[in-house]
């Protein structure tokens, strides 16, 4: 990473992300976290195509239709009302990679701000807002993510905002360690000595060489808040008129799947939930190894194979 | 005498975060809709008298902040810390009962399910962290990561219910609850009945919490394992257990406590959904009924128990980390 002010920001992008290609070719890990994220947003994209029913259309339901077995007709069998699982469970992909995506940006943008202007201004002003963060950090944030959508509705908006509101510790904290780290170097003084304004040299200096660290933290973030979207939809806060994997548990489980024997309509919502956050924990191990060059262990390998 | 700096810095700040929950406690439930009481108020089918009966019952006609006729500390406000001082957390809409009676005896439960589960999970995480730096490289290594990962990416309560309908139709354990409905046992059968119900919700804490102890325990001693001073004691000729047990192993520690400590919120979520799926009489199903049936003071009343106990867990933890480290001087 050049420093010379004639090295722009673009190019410096362009660069990272022939880098990135080069890097996800080679590790299997990465590889394999991408294949599945990359199934799970073709099913989110392509859901009306691929599902074999349509599952917010009002259905019948018979005695023999709730609860029945995989069949032909229904592949991954029917739920509590005689809705087909599978086309729910594909729907469901799509719920959980809005609000994990919606969530995060609102943490990691939060999260980023706070972590700039603490670590770059320093003094009093950051010390208040770390203490303000280290405060936010102890509090559990399940605990406090139930009370305030309980109290503010169940509604999707309202969920993407009390998870993305409570996510912005973590982000926070990481970005300025990293900008007070950068903000040391030459090129901020010569900077600063031809008379860059302190707004200036934020974001045209510092975020930009943040910005790798902050998008290898994001999928942990990511993990995080659809872990939590489940959570809370399985718990009985998820919007009521939106299907997603949390929601398709919440009424299983709650309408006697257990007892009925009907296992398919609490493996798979689960599977889907499992699947998702392992590709993006798979994918973010990669990025951190790309971000980080501290974590590449290959070389303290022994010289065995070259599986990974 | 920096120690003990240090140590009244911790309390004091343990302190000022816990004022700190009560207040954003006390204007997320004034200041957010949703809260039952208000509503009522507003009903036009009520006449006024009642609707002042209850604006006075439940406190809804002192102002919010600071009482500026009269005495100034006659506000919902300070009402709210006096009655918190006093131990009073509101009475229950549900069951007509104090909160705080309801929620203790809901927190020994929880309390007993949550420290089985982590000392589990911390004991078995250590020593296959452990074994898998040892093999370094080899497939136990690679499949410990992997199990790792995997066991992060779950959902707690899906793993609850998979093991609830294992473990209750192949195994014949309980399907929930903390005793066996009307069992009135006493003694060693009352504590082997409990013990039953235990075993699938502590089995789940564990699997849980154990991905991350390993993971730590691993890379630490990795880390530890490329020192110079490793390198010196096999050259000493100490054995490989007396290299684990003098030099390494304490060293390794260190992250670990680490990680206990930010667990915490963690610990809670997971409680929270164990407790759920099982029935489990604790704190963190008190939460989730409380949700069901729209039982504020309750709700109000198990958040800040909760976040009570986990400012103090993080204190006792603090604690226990600079007994531990002896260059922990300053903050």
């Amino acid at each position: 990473m050049a420093l010379f002010a004639s090295q722009t920001s673009a190019s410096m992008v362009r660069s990272g992300i022939s880098d990135f290609w080069q890097r996800l070719r080679r590790s299997p890990i990465g590889l394999v976290g991408f294949f599945m994220l990359l199934v799970v947003v073709v099913l989110a994209v392509f859901a009306p195509w691929l599902a074999p029913y349509d599952p917010y259309a009002p259905v019948r339901a018979r005695i023999d239709t709730i609860y029945a077995p995989p069949s032909w007709e229904h592949p991954m069998g029917t739920d509590d009302g005689g809705k087909d699982v599978l086309s729910s469970f594909i729907y469901g992909a799509r719920v959980s990679l809005i609000v994990g995506f919606a969530a995060s940006l609102i943490s990691i943008f939060i999260g980023g701000l706070i972590g700039l202007v603490a670590g770059y201004y320093g003094g009093w002003v950051g010390n208040t807002l770390m203490r303000f963060t280290d405060t936010f950090l102890v509090i559990p944030d399940l605990p406090l993510i139930i009370v305030m959508v309980a109290l503010l509705g169940p509604s999707l908006w309202n969920i993407i905002l009390a998870i993305g509101i409570l996510g912005w510790t973590g982000a926070a904290r990481l970005v300025r360690s990293q900008v007070i780290s950068i903000k040391e170097r030459q090129f901020v003084t010569r900077a600063r000595a031809i008379g860059a304004s302190n707004p200036h040299i934020i974001f045209r200096h510092i975020l930009p060489l943040a910005l790798p660290l902050i998008l290898a933290n994001s999928t942990l973030v990511i993990s995080l808040a659809i872990l939590n979207e489940s959570t809370l939809a399985f718990l009985g806060l998820g919007d009521p008129t939106t299907i997603s994997w949390g929601s398709m548990l919440h009424f299983a489980f709650g309408r006697g799947a257990i007892s009925a024997g009907a296992w398919w309509a609490l493996v798979m919502p689960g599977l889907g939930i499992v699947w998702v956050v392992l590709g993006w924990t798979l994918f973010g191990y990669m990025l951190e190894e790309l971000v980080n060059p501290r974590l590449r262990t290959h070389h303290l390998m022994p010289e065995r194979k070259r599986a990974e | 005498m920096e120690r003990r700096d240090y140590l009244i810095r911790k309390i004091s700040w343990a302190l000022f975060t816990i004022v700190f929950v009560a207040t954003l406690n006390f204007f997320m439930f004034r200041i957010l809709p949703g809260d039952p009481a208000r509503a009522l108020v507003r009903d036009p089918r009520l006449s006024k008298e009642v609707q002042d009966a209850i604006r006075a019952r439940f406190g809804l006609d002192k102002p919010l902040l600071i009482n500026t006729e009269g005495n100034p500390f006659d506000s919902q406000f300070f009402l709210y810390f006096a009655a918190l001082a006093r131990g009073d957390l509101g009475t229950s809409y549900n069951f007509n009962r104090p909160v705080a009676d309801l929620l203790r005896e809901r927190l020994v439960n929880t309390v007993i399910l949550v420290l089985v589960g982590q000392f589990l999970a911390i004991a078995l995480g250590l020593f296959l962290g452990l074994l898998a730096s040892w093999r370094r490289g080899t497939v136990l290594d690679f499949g410990t990561l992997i199990f790792g990962l995997f066991t992060w990416s779950l959902p707690t309560f899906w793993l609850g219910i998979i093991l609830l309908i294992v473990g209750s139709s192949r195994l014949g354990l309980p399907v929930g609850g903390m005793q066996t409905a009307g069992g009135r046992f006493t003694g060693t059968a009352y504590v082997l009945d409990v013990m039953r119900h235990m075993a699938l919700p502590t089995f789940t804490f564990t699997i849980i919490m154990l991905g991350e102890y390993m993971l730590i325990m691993r890379s630490s001693l990795l880390e530890v394992l490329n020192e110079d001073y490793i390198l010196t004691a096999k050259a000493k000729g100490l054995t490989d257990g007396q290299i684990l047990r003098q030099h390494a192993l304490r060293n390794a520690m260190l992250p670990v406590v680490t990680l206990v400590a930010l667990n915490l919120g963690f610990t809670v979520a997971g409680a929270v959904q164990v407790e759920t799926v099982f029935s489990w009489p604790g704190l963190g199903s008190a939460i989730y009924e409380a949700v069901t049936r729209r039982d504020y003071p309750m709700l109000q009343g198990a958040f800040l128990m909760i976040a009570i106990c986990v400012v103090l867990a993080n204190l006792a933890v603090e604690l226990t980390y600079a007994y531990l480290d002896p260059r922990i001087k300053t903050a």
